[in-house]
Order: C-alpha cells, then sequence, then structure tokens
C-alpha cells in the first residue's frame, strides 16, 4: 500500500528541488555578458530614453530579490517572455513544439523497452555463453555512437543512398491529403529514421541494465528453490526472475528520460523534427536566450517530476521502500 | 576473494589483469591505435587549416589518390583532418575528466565520511545537479559563456561530476564503519589524515575504473556540443568537423567520406574507453565481483 506521509515527504522534496532549479535557473541567466537591453532590442542606436523607458519595463532597475519575486509571479502566470527571433510569446511556441518531441520519444521508447528489455533477459538467462557476449559487446558498441552520428550517418544509407524514407521535417510539405489515414501514413514515415536513430543509440543503455539486475535476481535464493521444486526454467525466469527484476529497471527508466531528452535535442536537430529539441537548436545557433531559459526549466522540471513518479511506482510495487 | 577492501592497495598489474580479459584487450588496443595516430598522424601528414580552395570543383569531392579522403566543404583535405581533430578531441575529454573526477572525489570523500549538516549537504547539492538533465544543461551553460577550448572542458568537467561523487561516498560510508578506520581514529588520527592516508587508497580503484569511463562520456559530450555549433570555431575537433559538415549539407549531399572519418574516431575512442573502463569496473568494484 501506498504511505501517505512518505508521498508528501516525496512530494516537499520535489517542490523544493523545483524552487532549486528555478532559483539556479534565474541566476544564470543574470550573469549573461553584455546589457540586457541591448539583447532584447537588438541595436546599439537606443537613445538614452528608450533604454530607461525599457529598463522600467523589464524592472531591470530593481534589486535582484524584486526581480526574483517578478520572475516567480511571471513562471506561475505562465508568462516566459518573448522570444528574440520569433517576436512571440515563449509559451505558445514551447506548446506548439512540445507534442511533436512527445510523438518521437513515445515511439522510440516503445521499441527500446521492449527490444532492450528482451535481450536483457535472453542475455541474462544464457550469462557467459556466445549469445551474452555478443549482445554485450553489441550493446556497448551502441552506447559508444553518438546520437547525432547515427542520424547522419542514417540519412546518407537511407535518405540520400536507399531514398526509402523522407529525411527531415514532420510531413511532406505542400502536400495535401485526402484522407487523415493519408496524413497519419507521412507522418509515420518521417517519424522511421529519427525513431531507428534514437532506438539505436539508447537500446544498449536498457539491455545492460536488465541484464545486470536479472543476473542479481537469478542468484537469489527463491529462483534455487523455483529450479529445485522442478519448474521449468521458462517459468522461473518469466514468472519470479524478471518481475522481480522489473522494480530496479523502472528506476532507471527516470534516468532514461534524462537520456533521451539529450537524445531528441540531436535527434530533431538532424532530422529538422520540429520540437523541443530543433528549437533549442535554433535558439542557440541565434543566441534566443528567453527560449533556452524556458526550455532547459520545462526539460528540467519534466525529469524531476518523471523521477517523482518512479519513486511512487517503486512504492507501489514494492511495500518495502521506506526510504529510497 | 572476500577480503575486498582491507587496507590492500590496488594490485600493480592491473592493466595486465586487463589484458587478459578479451574485451579489456580489444579496449587497450583500440586506444592504443587512436593515441598513435593522433600522436604520429599529424606529423607525417600535416594538415593546414588556411589550405581553402578558391574553385568549386574542390569542395566536397570524394576520395581521389589526391585526397584520400575526399574533402570538406573547403577543399581542405579530409584524411589529415581527421588525424589532427583526434587531439582536440581526445584533450577537451581528458582534461574534462581530470576536473570531473577531482571534484567528485572531494565531494564524495567528504559527503560519505562526514555524516552531520556537512555529509546532507553536500548530498543534497549532489542530487540536485544528477536530477538536471545533462545535455540540455551543458548547452545553455556553452550558450551563455561563450565558444572556447576551456570554456568547453569547464563546462563538461563542472557539470559529470555528480555520478563519481556518489559512486565515491557509499564506498567510504561503507569503510567508515570499519574497525581498522575506528582504531586509527581512537589513536588520534585527524580526520584529514584517515581520509587521505587510509580511506582514499582503498577507494582509489572505484575513482580509477570510474576515470576511464568518465572519459568516455567527456569526449561523446565535446563532439555534441561541438556538433550543435557550440564548440571552439578555430580549432578542428571531430565534433567541429561534422558541424561544419551537417551545416554545408554533406549529408543530404551523400558525402559520406566527410561524416564517416570522424564520427567512426569518435566510436572508437569512446568504445575503446568503455570497453576498457567496463572491464576495470569488473575487476575493481566488488559488488560485480562475481561476475
Amino acid at each position: 500500500m501506498l504511505r501517505f506521509g512518505l508521498v508528501l515527504k516525496k512530494a516537499v522534496q520535489v517542490i523544493i528541488t523545483l524552487f532549486a532549479v528555478i532559483t539556479f535557473n534565474f541566476l544564470l541567466f543574470r550573469v549573461l555578458p553584455g546589457d540586457p537591453i541591448r539583447l532584447i532590442a537588438r541595436a546599439g542606436n537606443l537613445s538614452p530614453e528608450a533604454i530607461s523607458r525599457l529598463r522600467d519595463l523589464f524592472g531591470l532597475d530593481k534589486p535582484l530579490v524584486t526581480q526574483y519575486f517578478y520572475y516567480l509571479r511571471n513562471l506561475f502566470t505562465g508568462e516566459f517572455g518573448m522570444s528574440y527571433t520569433y517576436r512571440r510569446p515563449v509559451i505558445d511556441i514551447l506548446q506548439e513544439r512540445i507534442a511533436n518531441t512527445v510523438i518521437l520519444l513515445a515511439a522510440a521508447t516503445v521499441i527500446v523497452v521492449l527490444i532492450g528489455v528482451a535481450a536483457g533477459v535472453i542475455a541474462a538467462a544464457r550469462r557467459g555463453s556466445k549469445t551474452d557476449q555478443s549482445l554485450v559487446v553489441t550493446s556497448l558498441v551502441f552506447w559508444s555512437l553518438p546520437t547525432f552520428w547515427t542520424g547522419l550517418i542514417l540519412v546518407i544509407l537511407l535518405g540520400v543512398y536507399v531514398k526509402a524514407f523522407p529525411v527531415s521535417g514532420i510531413t511532406t510539405p505542400g502536400a495535401s491529403f485526402d484522407s487523415s489515414f493519408a496524413r497519419l501514413l507521412d507522418l509515420g514515415k518521417h517519424l522511421v529514421l529519427p525513431t531507428i536513430t534514437l532506438a539505436i543509440v539508447d537500446m544498449g543503455q536498457f539491455m545492460l541494465i536488465t541484464r545486470s539486475t536479472l543476473v542479481d535476481v537469478l542468484t537469489e535464493d527463491y529462483i534455487l528453490t523455483g529450479k529445485a521444486k522442478g519448474l521449468p526454467f521458462r517459468r522461473v525466469l518469466w514468472g519470479h526472475a524478471v518481475p522481480n527484476a522489473l522494480l530496479p529497471i523502472i528506476t532507471t527508466t527516470a534516468l532514461y528520460v534524462s537520456l533521451v531528452i539529450g537524445g531528441a535535442i540531436q535527434v530533431e536537430t538532424v532530422f529538422s523534427w520540429p520540437g523541443m529539441g530543433r528549437l533549442m537548436y535554433d535558439a542557440v545557433l541565434r543566441r534566443d536566450y528567453p527560449i533556452l531559459e524556458a526550455s532547459f526549466l520545462f526539460l528540467a522540471a519534466t525529469v524531476i517530476l518523471a523521477n517523482f513518479l518512479s519513486d511512487i511506482m517503486y512504492m507501489v510495487i514494492d511495500p518495502r521502500v521506506k526510504e529510497a | 576473494m572476500n577480503a575486498t577492501a582491507v587496507p590492500a592497495s590496488r594490485p600493480p598489474n592491473l592493466w595486465v589483469q586487463v589484458w587478459e580479459i578479451p574485451l579489456g584487450r580489444a579496449g587497450i588496443i583500440l586506444l592504443g591505435i587512436v593515441l598513435v595516430l593522433s600522436l604520429v598522424g599529424p606529423v607525417v601528414f600535416p594538415f593546414n587549416p588556411k589550405d581553402i580552395t578558391s574553385t568549386a570543383a574542390d569542395i566536397l569531392q570524394p576520395p581521389s589518390s589526391m585526397h584520400w579522403l575526399g574533402t570538406d566543404e573547403l577543399g581542405r583535405d579530409v584524411f589529415r583532418e581527421t588525424l589532427v581533430g583526434a587531439r582536440l578531441s581526445l584533450l577537451v575529454g581528458l582534461l574534462a575528466t581530470a576536473i570531473s573526477i577531482t571534484l567528485g572525489s572531494i565531494i564524495g570523500l567528504l559527503a560519505g565520511y562526514y555524516r552531520g549538516a556537512v555529509g546532507i549537504t553536500l548530498m543534497r547539492v549532489t542530487d540536485f545537479f544528477l536530477v538536471l538533465p545533462l545535455l540540455p544543461l551543458i548547452i545553455i551553460l556553452a550558450a551563455i559563456f561563450g565558444q572556447s577550448f576551456s570554456i568547453t572542458i569547464m563546462v563538461i568537467g563542472l557539470t559529470s561530476w555528480p555520478s563519481t561523487a556518489r559512486i565515491v561516498r557509499s564506498q567510504v560510508i561503507s569503510l567508515r564503519e570499519r574497525q581498522f578506520i575506528e582504531r586509527i581514529r581512537s589513536l588520534g588520527a585527524t580526520d584529514l589524515r584517515v581520509i587521505a592516508v587510509h580511506i582514499l587508497p582503498n577507494v582509489l580503484p572505484l575513482i580509477y575504473a570510474n576515470t576511464v569511463l568518465v572519459i568516455a562520456g567527456s569526449i561523446l559530450s565535446e563532439a555534441t556540443l561541438a556538433f550543435l555549433g557550440l564548440g571552439d570555431p578555430v580549432r578542428v575537433s571531430w565534433g567541429t568537423m561534422l558541424h561544419f559538415g551537417f551545416v554545408a549539407g554533406a549529408a543530404g549531399r551523400g558525402a559520406w567520406w566527410y561524416l564517416l572519418p570522424p564520427g567512426l574516431g569518435i566510436v572508437l575512442v569512446v568504445l575503446g574507453f568503455t570497453l576498457a573502463g567496463h572491464t576495470l569496473d569488473q575487476l575493481l568494484n566488488p559488488r560485480l565481483r562475481e561476475f
């Protein structure tokens, strides 16, 4: 059963961490070199009156602590400032982009978890065999691949030499679809290469984690009992070992969120996928700080909440957990 | 093999032990090859970054007897560029790791040794940095502090220490409870002496294995940062080559000869360090001993 007190304690920790991230973010972007007014105006020839008016408008004449409280108030009212390049509210731009990233990550995660866990189980069940060794080596090789480079190579192989899949964007530009199925098919085609890239790179990690936790579980006494009472190994493995190995795997999934966000930034950059990652890349090139600031805050909050959820799930599944 | 962390320091023939294991040997061989190529290569085949062509016919040319691995978007020799690029990628990886490991070890030692407010505070800070998504963090840091060789090193080094701190801390906590530490303390040894002389040597093997793995991660981080356009624009590294190749549309033009070599270089180095580190970890990490 879920213990309410424990959940509350975790929730308080999460809130403190979120505030720490917000404060960190606030201070970080206040050390930016140069005058913020010049960054906003993007021009050198402002009159002194214009400068002081902007200073007043953005509260830059106030002390840092006051600015911090303005900042907090703005965050809680969904006010993330204006993008330098798009000249639109950052929050609107983020909202358009988040869904595209979620589609990409969901597709990749399903593949990574299914294949990664299956491969990990096979390797652990046959520990020390040729199958196990080749799976471990493959995982280490996959882990060593830079995500963006894997994407570039797939573009050349499957996009340019074999023209199998589109290599850029989320839909065919200028195409009109007579049915929603055709529209979905087009999206699916665009999804193939970015998804494969993410899946290849992240699969290795997942397989290694599954393998090592399962290897641990397989040394437990109850596994020996299962074998001793004559259960087929298949039943011992899937019925007793795998369910017990799932716990640590869930915890690692939270860490995986952080990993996969890094992967998404690279993959979206390579394939011009209009999500958060490509947004950050473009913002880096144009030094669009409001976009960078809000994106970082959003991604950090996502990872923190993912960790919180995995803690809660851990508690639901394993009632012994008192302090995690 | 049960007497794991008694005050015996690491065996002197550690790399020999790694060499005995096939995966470890593969790692050492890979690293040897890349190291020799990066040191000797640019001497034999010097690269002149200013050797820019003036005719469009020499740009992004496929491999030929003149240019073994073709030319880049400025008409320069990709083979020579890849050799010299290895140096910066390795150097950034090693220097960033030095910062990361030093910081992580010190914080881990202190957080494990001191139970009270010091330990708790240090651990909270570690967990805070551990939970931040790494790539977005190094991106915004690099975007704020600018693009240069030293900033890249600082940014990677100052963001990758938390995992080391955690590993070191948990080992220190179990060591602290051992009898020999109790005895030394009751003899009147100062905290500094206990940590430096009696605890550090026992966590060193763990730090050692971790260092090799952190180098792999740092080289990947440098490449990613440079690819995203946040590397030092005037120095050649594998990451900056891939950045300029990508921006020039080398992938869309099918210019595999420009994108394949620097990427393969990264994969080989990272794989080499990962295989060696993985093997070291198996040898030195008491938790994984039974492998």
